[in-house]
Parts: structure tokens; C-alpha cells; sequence
């Protein structure tokens, strides 16, 4: 469908509606991740016993995937730029290192899961684990589907259709990579 | 960007794209057919809602007795019906109605755009919505019958399936609250981003008809107080699935957290619907009392406020849980302080109508009936806001008459202003005032006879979610008023039948409706009845020169000056 509404035109505040939507979109999951990691901190700082649970994470992995997801967040800054300067195929390549980002993301993730649970920590071990696995998986599903809709917005860019979007999923990239921020610490760091 | 491009060439493409048969209908983008979707879809769940309470009741008046069209209901069914019926009014008939039904009909034509700015994502949000329906009914036949640890869903009542005994019910009833979620959260941005970036030229933010107002700031509230509770929902559904404890005490959980995050959503939900009632009430008195809005900045202002106030009062819904009892008191001035923006708002419309010349249509008379109603609500809330009177009011039918004369004035009485107020320009035909107004005093006086009885009830003591009061000997001699509230609420389903009636001759063989019966001055009017896609030509889209409510003003032949009328054809 190439017809817009003349709605979807208009701005009058001067901000792309696209990009108007994707900050209201990160506004609600704000307050999604917020009530879920509020209950987890009331939480931990009322069970001390879970430090102990907390002391089997292993911190260079969550170290490690920081630096992956931070990485990626740089390309897709890159990509915005080169969208900005109209080069759709530039802006395509760099999605695809975000993307990459992404998929070693997961897959580390996939394996450092596996082990702690082969190990016994499962989602229903104590209070600490249940909410370490429900945390990062709700975090991992963002990812997950931030990375599927990157490919679609760099299959368009590169046939230098839809450039804005580049920016759009930019943003939203970043939120998932703040999130993580937050998880890093209150998950891996707080022994 | 793209998007300035397609604006000259997109209207001929656009222009086709109408509904074409059932299919089309529900695969149609347009703003007003979702509108018209999301409106049936409500109705239809309030029949199933009002039908529930009808059993229920029932069984309340003559305990054990087959219920007509029923049969003998089970302790079990008692409390799934009366856990649906107050789910589903909320989330599926106040919600659907009020904000999704009018915001999609009313925020494009008041604003002057031809449709919402991301119409496939304003259909996929009806059809998360319709989804979540079919969950919600399906719950209701699944093996062991739908849920029934009542609507607010406490664990351990909700979370453990060997305590409520309905292992599908209840994880359908949580997945379908949380698709609800998901769908009002796609509707609301639509909104938002709508009002906020397509408004016609002209249209600066105070000359926004108070109604859209409304519905985009219950929208704001709305997502910024269900995130913390789809985080729940998705928690308490690992408790039933999984088998973990975030609300078991025994590893580590709390069920007083689960309080918390339903009634952080909770509270602001009444909010998130009375705004878009107000709205709706204002538009239509402004209208039929001829009188500019008094005060249109302070009831903006006030709504805000209300929504800021809205985040801080959740925990007069738990003073019996075992909170702190200096947090019970931070609570009590919060609740009891947030009825003084709430009166603030009524007093913009009395004002309004002050000097007025009041025509009393069937809208109108909706619309007063709303404030009349309300105002119960709003003045027993004050008894339930303080935490001492609470501790014996808590849970009785006094707090449910409370909500009742809450939620029945904002999602019935302010649904049925709404659409008496828009029907014509719906669907291009007239109501029967005769039949509307016989409409109108069946349900409202029939609607006293159900709850103030039970106010009755609930002042000596009866409790909530009971399943036959003959077994408390206390309470067994009350049996009259809950004969005469049950009766009432036979009479009130039976008046709906005129509505119904009305709606099809209506169809039938109504007047045909001009473009602007009620002589109102938003830009919806200056539409044809019903409005085509597009609503506008697109080489007329209108421009707006003034606020919405400029009635009787002096020195001018008609009554009302409508916003897209240039000013210079009037000098």
C-alpha cells in the first residue's frame, strides 16, 4: 500500500509523526521495564539471602554482551548518518552489524542459560532466579524483535526506500540497549 | 522523508480503498468503520456483561431457584459470572466504547484530518482487540469454567490453579487482559500521535474539542499506568504456568505486590474513563445550552491534573491488606484531595449552563443524567477514601454500589450520550426522540432502583462475592431489597429493548439526518452524514479560525459560529 493519509503528513509540532509514535512507544515500555525492575529491587533489598543466588552469575559474560549490545548501538548511530546523507545502501550495511550485534547477543545468552540451567538454577530456584530469567527474557524478546524488524527497515534502506525508518529503529535500539544498562548491574554486578 | 511526497498523488488511491463486503469491513483501514467495529463489539459485550448480571442477580434474589434461560447456577459459576461480568465491562465495554469507538470516530473528523496517521496499526488494533474477546468468551467454556478469583485477581487465589480450580480459565483471563493491553496501547499512540501532529491548519491546541482532549490524555494515562501491570500479568502468569512465586510468600514472593501493580493500573483506569465521559458530557452541554465553554483552559488544566493526582492514590484500595497505617493516611489526603479537581469539572458544566437556553434533548438529557449519577459515586467515595470509615465499608456492597454509580454513569449513561449525541452523523439518520427519552427514564430510574438498595446492604454489612446470603442469619432478613434490586435490574435490561428498537427504525425508516442537526460548531459537523472516506474532499479539507464553543456570541444573526467559518465572509 503506497497511500498515506494526508494525517500522516502533517506535523503540527514539527516532529516527524514516525518518530513522534516511536518516543511515545519507548514512554510505555519504560513504565513496563520500571514496574518490573521496581519489583525486583523492593524485592531484593527485602531477601538478602538471594545474594548468594546472585553470586553464580557470571559477570565477564554480562561484561561481554554489554559490549556487544553497545557496539551495535554505534553502528546503528552510523547508519543514521548515513541515511541522513541519503546513502540507503551505507545505511543497510551498518544495520547488518547491528543485527549481527544482536544475533551474538542471543546466542550468548543462549549459552550462558544453558549452563546455569544444567547447573540447576532454573526459573523457579528461589525469588532471584525467577525474576533474573524473567527480566532478561522480556529484555531478549526485544532484542529479538528489534532485530527482525531492522532486517525489513535495511532491506528497505538499501533500495533507498523509507530512510527515516533507519532512524526510528535507531532509537528504538538504543532503548533496548539502555534497558540492558539497567539489567547489567542489578542482575550481574550486585553480588 | 517520504511522507511529503505522497501527500499530492495519495488521495486517488486513498479514495478507493472503502470497505468492499464482510471481509472488507474488518480488513478496512478507514477510522470510522474500526470506530463502528470497535462500537458493536463493545455493545455486544455489554449484552454478555448485562446478561451475567442478570444470573447473578438471580441467584441473589431466589438463591437456589433456576434462573429462567439458565438454569440452577453452581457456587463455582456464581463467582466466574461475577468475575467476567466486572472484567468484561471494563475492559470490554467501558474501554472499547468510550475511548477506542469515539476517539477513532470522533479525534480524525473533530481535528480536520481524513484519518488516523497509521491506519493499518489502528486496524491491527482492533483485531488484538477482537482476539482478546474471543479469549475472554472462550475462558468462559473451557474445562473446569471460566475464572472466578474476581476481576481484580488476587493471588494466591488467582495464581495457584489447586486454590481456584480453574487451571484454563485463569491463564486465559490473564492472556486476555494482557492482549487488551496490547491493543489499547496501539490504539492510544495512534491517538496521541493523531491529535498531536495531524490537526487542521488553523487548529491551535486550545481550539481541540474538549472530548479529544479528553480521550488523548485517559490515553496517556492509560500507558503510563499499565506497564507495571502487563509486567504483572506476564509474573502471575508464570505462577500458573510455571510454577514459580513471584506472589507466593513460601519462596520468596509477596501477594501484596500484586495488589500494588493492579491497582497502580487500577486506579488510574477510572480515570482513564471517566475523562472521555466528561469529555463527551461537556461537548454536548456546551451544545445544547448554546454557551461558550466556561472556563476551557481550567478544565484542560484540572484533567491533567487529575491524571498526575491519578498515580498517587492507588493504595486506598488495600487499607485492610496490612499496610503501614501512616501510608493509609498519605493515601486517604491523596483519594480525598482528588475529589476536589473531580467536583472542579462538574462546576465548569453547571457554569456552563448558567444563563443558558437549554434544549433538552435526548443526548442532553444523558449527559445531565451523567453529572446527577456521578456525583452519588463521587460523594460515597468520600467514605471509602478515608481509611477509618474504609476498615468497615471495605468490601461490602457498599463499595460495590460505590463503583457501580462510578463506572455505570461513565461507560452506560456517557455511551449512550455519545451515541444518541453522534448517531446522526454515524449513519446519516435520526433517532426517535420520542422513543430515546422513554429510552432514557426506563434505564435511569431503573438504575437507582439496583443500587441505592444496595447501599442499603452494604451499610449493614453485607459483603461482596457471596454466594447465597441465607446462610448468614444477620443478613437473611434483608432478602426485600435484594428482590427489589434484582427486579429493578430485570426492568433495566427490558428498556434496553427500546433502545434496540429505536436503532431499527431508525435504520429503517429514519429522517434523514442534515449535516448539522444539533447546530454544533466542531469541525465533524461541516462532514456529510455519514462522513465518506476521507471525510473531506481532499481539496476541501477544512481550516479552522476559532475554538469549538463559541455559541450565542453577541452581535451575530445565528447562535453558533462554527470553526471552519473564515472570518472575513462574516464581516
Amino acid at each position: 500500500m503506497s497511500s498515506k493519509p494526508i494525517a500522516t503528513s502533517r506535523s503540527a509540532t514539527g516532529v516527524p509523526t514516525g518518530r513522534l509514535a516511536v518516543w511515545w512507544v519507548l514512554a510505555s515500555e519504560v513504565v513496563i521495564f520500571g514496574g518490573l525492575l521496581a519489583s525486583y529491587v523492593i524485592h531484593r533489598m527485602g531477601h538478602p539471602e538471594w545474594h548468594a543466588a546472585a553470586a553464580v552469575t557470571n559477570t565477564w559474560i554480562g561484561a561481554f554482551n554489554t559490549f556487544v549490545l553497545l557496539s551495535s548501538s554505534f553502528t546503528a548511530v552510523l547508519a543514521h548518518q548515513a541515511a541522513e546523507h541519503g546513502d540507503g545502501k551505507g545505511a543497510a550495511r551498518y544495520l547488518m552489524f547491528t543485527i549481527l550485534g544482536a544475533l551474538i547477543f542471543v546466542c550468548v545468552k543462549a549459552f550462558e542459560w544453558t549452563t546455569e540451567i544444567s547447573h540447576g538454577y532454573t526459573i523457579t530456584s528461589n525469588g532471584f532466579w525467577q525474576f533474573y530469567y524473567t527480566a532478561a527474557g522480556l529484555h531478549a524478546l526485544h532484542v529479538i524483535a528489534g532485530a527482525i524488524i531492522m532486517g525489513f527497515v535495511a532491506r528497505d534502506a538499501a533500495k533507498g526506500r523509507e530512510l527515516h525508518r533507519v532512524e526510528l529503529i535507531g532509537i528504538y535500539w538504543h532503548f533496548v540497549d539502555v534497558v540492558w544498562i539497567f539489567l547489567f548491574p542489578l542482575l550481574y554486578i550486585a553480588k | 522523508m517520504a511522507t511529503t511526497t505522497v501527500d499530492a498523488h495519495a488521495h486517488d488511491s486513498h479514495a478507493h480503498e472503502g470497505p468492499k463486503g464482510i471481509l472488507g469491513y474488518f480488513w478496512s483501514t478507514d477510522h470510522k468503520v474500526i470506530a463502528q467495529l470497535y462500537l458493536w463489539t463493545g455493545m455486544f459485550m455489554a449484552l454478555i456483561g448485562g446478561l451475567m448480571a442478570y444470573v447473578f442477580r438471580m441467584q441473589l434474589a431466589f438463591p437456589g431457584k433456576p434462573v429462567p434461560g439458565f438454569g440452577v447456577v453452581s457456587p463455582v459459576e456464581y463467582n466466574a459470572l461475577v468475575t467476567n461480568h466486572g472484567t468484561i465491562m471494563i475492559f470490554w465495554v467501558a474501554m472499547p466504547v468510550l475511548i477506542a469507538a469515539f476517539g477513532n470516530f470522533l479525534i480524525p473528523l473533530m481535528i480536520g484530518a481524513d484519518d488516523m496517521v497509521f491506519p493499518r496499526i489502528n486496524r491491527l488494533s482492533y483485531q488484538v482487540f477482537l482476539l482478546s474477546a474471543i479469549v475472554i468468551l472462550a475462558s468462559l467454556v473451557v474445562e473446569g469454567g471460566g475464572f472466578g478469583g474476581a476481576w481484580t485477581a488476587y493471588p494466591p487465589l488467582s495464581a495457584n490453579p489447586a486454590y481456584n480450580l480453574t487451571p484454563l480459565g485463569a491463564t486465559l483471563w490473564v492472556v486476555a487482559v494482557a492482549l487488551e493491553f496490547v491493543a489499547f496501547l496501539l490504539g492510544g499512540i495512534n491517538f496521541i500521535v493523531t491529535l498531536m501532529n495531524a490537526r487542521a491548519p488553523g487548529m491551535k491546541a486550545y481550539d481541540i474539542p474538549m472530548v479529544c482532549w479528553m480521550i488523548v490524555i485517559a490515553s496517556i494515562l492509560f500507558m503510563l499506568s499499565v506497564g507495571p501491570l502487563i509486567a504483572g500479568a506476564v509474573m502471575l502468569l508464570f505462577d500458573q504456568t510455571l510454577g514459580t512465586g513471584f506472589f507466593n510468600p513460601a519462596v520468596g514472593g509477596d501477594p501484596i505486590l500484586w495488589q500494588h501493580l493492579f491497582w497502580f493500573f487500577g486506579h488510574p483506569e477510572v480515570y482513564v474513563v471517566l475523562l472521555p465521559a466528561i469529555g463527551v458530557t461537556v461537548d454536548i452541554v456546551a451544545t445544547f445550552s448554546r454557551r461558550k465553554l466556561f472556563g476551557y483552559r481550567l478544565l484542560l488544566y484540572t484533567a491533567v491534573g487529575i491524571g498526575v493526582l491519578s498515580f498517587f492514590v492507588w493504595a486506598h484500595h488495600q487499607f485492610i491488606a496490612g499496610i503501614d497505617p501512616r501510608m493509609a493516611n498519605i493515601f486517604t489526603v491523596t483519594t480525598l484531595l482528588i475529589s476536589i479537581p473531580v467536583i472542579e469539572m462538574f462546576f465548569v458544566v453547571f457554569a456552563t449552563m448558567y444563563g443558558g437556553s437549554i434544549r433538552l434533548t435526548v443526548p442532553m438529557l444523558w449527559a445531565l443524567s451523567f453529572l446527577a449519577e456521578f456525583m452519588i459515586g463521587g460523594m460515597t467515595g468520600i467514605y471509602l477514601g478515608s481509611s477509618g470509615s474504609d476498615i468497615y465499608l471495605h468490601d461490602t456492597y457498599f463499595v460495590l454500589a460505590h463503583f457501580h454509580y462510578t463506572f455505570f454513569p461513565i461507560a452506560i449513561i456517557g455511551g449512550f450520550a455519545a451515541f444518541t449525541y453522534w448517531f446522526p452523523k454515524m449513519y446519516g439518520k435520526m433517532l426517535d426522540e420520542r422513543l430515546g427519552k422513554i429510552h432514557f427514564w426506563g434505564t435511569i430510574i431503573s438504575f437507582n432502583f439496583i443500587f441505592i438498595p444496595l447501599f442499603i446492604l452494604g451499610g449493614l454489612g453485607q459483603h461482596r462475592r457471596i454466594y447465597n446470603f441465607q446462610n448468614f442469619p444477620e443478613l437473611a432478613p434483608y432478602q426485600p431489597l435484594r428482590v427489589v434490586a434484582t427486579t429493578a435490574l430485570v426492568v433495566m435490561l427490558l428498556f434496553q429493548l427500546v433502545f434496540f428498537w429505536n436503532l431499527i427504525k431508525s435504520f429503517r425508516r429514519g429522517v434523514p439526518a442534515p449535516k448539522n442537526p444539533w447546530e454544533s460548531n466542531t469541525l465533524e459537523w461541516t462532514a456529510d452524514s455519514p462522513p465518506p472516506h476521507g471525510n473531506w474532499p481532499p481539496d476541501q479539507m477544512p481550516v479552522v479560525y476559532r475554538g469549538p464553543y463559541e455559541y450565542g456570541h453577541p452581535g451575530r444573526e445565528s447562535d453558533f459560529w462554527p470553526q471552519n467559518v473564515p472570518p472575513a465572509r462574516e464581516a
